[in-house]
């Protein structure tokens, strides 16, 4: 479990996060859904403790993130940050590779071979294996990083906006995989999303964040109506059911 | 390692390898007194000078080459950016300022505690530098190189400045113009512990790879980023430190060769490394021959044969950029 309570953040004196506390039990998947500027990605780099913690106490599996030691963590929580950027040459296979780091320090067995082919596979990397990462497209270097944060085996997997540069072919794929760990090895994924419907259809519950708070927290066929959107986005969508499923209509 | 990648990575290292094994043989027997190759063993006087001074001379162009090498890549590393070198980014030029500091207000001091004063004060300015640069918005590439010139500059002219008031400049040459004519015996031997951060960087070599994937990442993957970067620079300034006191600076050795062996290999320091290393030690140590005949029988600092070569070569590099980038 995560248990994220009442942590404020703010950026000098600008404030980022008001009194958040969240509780997402292990197994499943959740939605951080919000407008631009609404401190998802904040909260979550402050869960995966790349960011000091200012106010309040964040935990993960009973471990507070801030004395926790580094090494420990990172058995435990993998997170694939929206701005990654691979400046250094190496190739997809070494980069997802290192994914393995936190559980050999760099000595990679046969069992990690056979981690790192099956996240080469899932992710349809395997004929890109030997390529170097600045040949890759958007897309496809998205994927690798994907597949690195996978590759780290952990039992929680935070992901901010991981569908940019993702093709629809590619976003529905991640989303798959992430349904498929999320019921079949019980993982716990949070992941931030800007595609509504994404949200609706693959995760199990959607927080949703304006302005430094939570203002709707809920299961998508809950939170998902004309008048909770509204508060969230600022704007009238209509909500259709087709197949018992929540489709919002944004576009008009 | 992928297997292509690591095939690569074992053709190259033994290619590195033959090549610094014939330029370390030729550097024994290229010099002013010519020792031919069969009297080296038999005759007293020819073994002789190969001991006192011709295999001093190759050991520390190679430990000064592959230790600058290495400083470079690990600097490059630190700051994700391809263009800085110890030379370019204040380190040297912080060390030239400790070792001239202790010359004026420690005359007796002898080579070794030069080199932990220069190493003090290395660290010192490498640190100013790196706190800076990791401020530089990371959209702008070419600040981190720019700034690392203007502030090796200014602590240059410091440095120039101090001694100039002291009378000191001939001999500050010594420092800033890298050159191996004055290595013999018991006065290069300092250089050694350069060859111990070289071991050190290949036993973090996995974590600086990821460091070079940024700090986020870094922290991701369970790595003590602070003390990582704390412990890279601690290596990057004692090597900078003693090849300056030893045998001066010697530009662009920092900066050329991981750019090559970056293109060729890619950036997966555990395979690179050695090769980086090696091919540090084939540049220093061949300069250093050319340097020797270009006007045999007299000789040419290596710190300016470097400062050519290495010019064309990172020239070259500028303008051929690889195919796919």
């Amino acid at each position: 479990m995560i248990q994220v309570e009442n942590v404020s953040l703010k950026h000098r004196s600008t404030p980022i996060l008001h009194d958040i506390s969240l509780e997402i039990p292990k197994g499943g998947i959740t939605a951080l859904i919000g407008p631009n500027g609404a401190g998802k990605s904040s909260l979550l780099s402050l869960i995966a403790r790349l960011q000091p913690l200012q106010v309040g106490k964040i935990s993960i599996e009973g471990f507070p993130v801030d004395t926790t030691p580094n090494r420990d963590l990172a058995k435990i929580i993998a997170i694939l940050r929206q701005d990654s950027i691979v400046t250094s040459r190496l190739r997809v296979r070494e980069l997802v590779g290192f994914g393995r780091f936190p559980h050999g320090r760099g000595r990679l067995t046969a069992e990690d071979q056979a981690i790192i082919d099956q996240s080469l596979q899932q992710f349809d990397l395997t004929d890109l294996a030997d390529r170097f990462i600045e040949t890759l497209s958007g897309g496809q270097r998205q994927r690798a990083l994907v597949a690195m944060a996978f590759a780290q085996g952990t039992d929680y997997l935070l992901l901010d906006e991981p569908l940019n540069n993702l093709d629809m072919y590619f976003a529905r794929e991640l989303m798959r995989s992430l349904r498929k760990i999320a019921d079949g090895k019980g993982k716990t994924v949070v992941i931030v999303l800007h595609d509504i419907n994404q949200a609706g259809f693959y995760a199990d519950r959607i927080v949703a964040m304006k302005t430094g708070r939570v203002v709707a927290d809920g299961a998508p066929s809950e939170l998902l109506t004309p008048e909770t959107l509204h508060a969230i986005f600022g704007f009238e969508m209509r909500v259709e059911t087709i197949d018992g499923i929540p489709m919002v209509v944004h576009l008009r | 390692m992928s297997n292509a990648a690591r095939q690569q990575s074992s053709r190259t290292g033994l290619l590195a390898g033959f090549v610094l094994a014939a330029l370390f043989m030729l550097s024994l027997f290229v010099g002013v007194i010519d020792v031919p190759f069969h009297r080296a063993l038999a005759d007293a006087g020819a073994l002789e000078l190969l001991l006192i001074s011709r295999l001093p001379r190759t050991l520390a162009a190679l430990l000064a080459g592959s230790g600058l090498a290495i400083a470079g890549l690990i600097m490059q590393t630190l700051t994700r950016n391809s263009y800085v070198e110890p030379s370019t980014a204040g380190t040297a030029q912080s060390a030239e300022l400790g070792v001239l500091l202790v010359t004026l207000l420690w005359p007796s001091a002898n080579l070794f505690a030069k080199s932990i004063v220069a190493t003090a004060t290395a660290l010192l300015g490498t640190s100013v530098f790196l706190m800076t640069a990791h401020r530089l918005p990371p959209t702008q590439p070419f600040l981190v190189p720019l700034f690392g010139i203007v502030y090796g500059g200014v602590i240059g002219a410091a440095v120039t400045f101090v001694a100039w008031q002291a009378d000191l400049l001939q001999y500050l040459s010594v420092w800033t113009n890298g050159d191996f004519s004055g290595v013999l015996r018991g006065r290069y031997e300092l250089l050694w512990i350069g060859a111990a951060m070289l071991v050190a960087a290949w036993m973090i070599a996995d974590r600086l790879t990821i460091m070079a994937l940024g700090r986020d990442a870094s922290i991701g993957l369970g790595i003590d980023y602070a003390r990582m970067l704390q412990l890279g620079l601690v290596i990057v300034s004692v090597i900078s430190a003693l090849s300056t006191v030893v045998v001066g600076m010697i530009p662009f050795v920092g900066l050329v060769v991981p750019n090559i062996v970056s293109r060729l290999m890619g950036d997966n320091l555990r395979g690179t490394l050695p090769v980086v290393a090696m091919s540090g030690a084939i540049l220093v140590l061949g300069c250093d021959i050319l340097g020797r005949l270009i006007r045999y029988p007299y000789e040419i600092p290596v710190g300016t044969v470097m400062g050519c070569v290495g010019g064309i070569i990172f020239l070259w590099l500028l303008f051929r950029r690889p195919a796919h980038a």
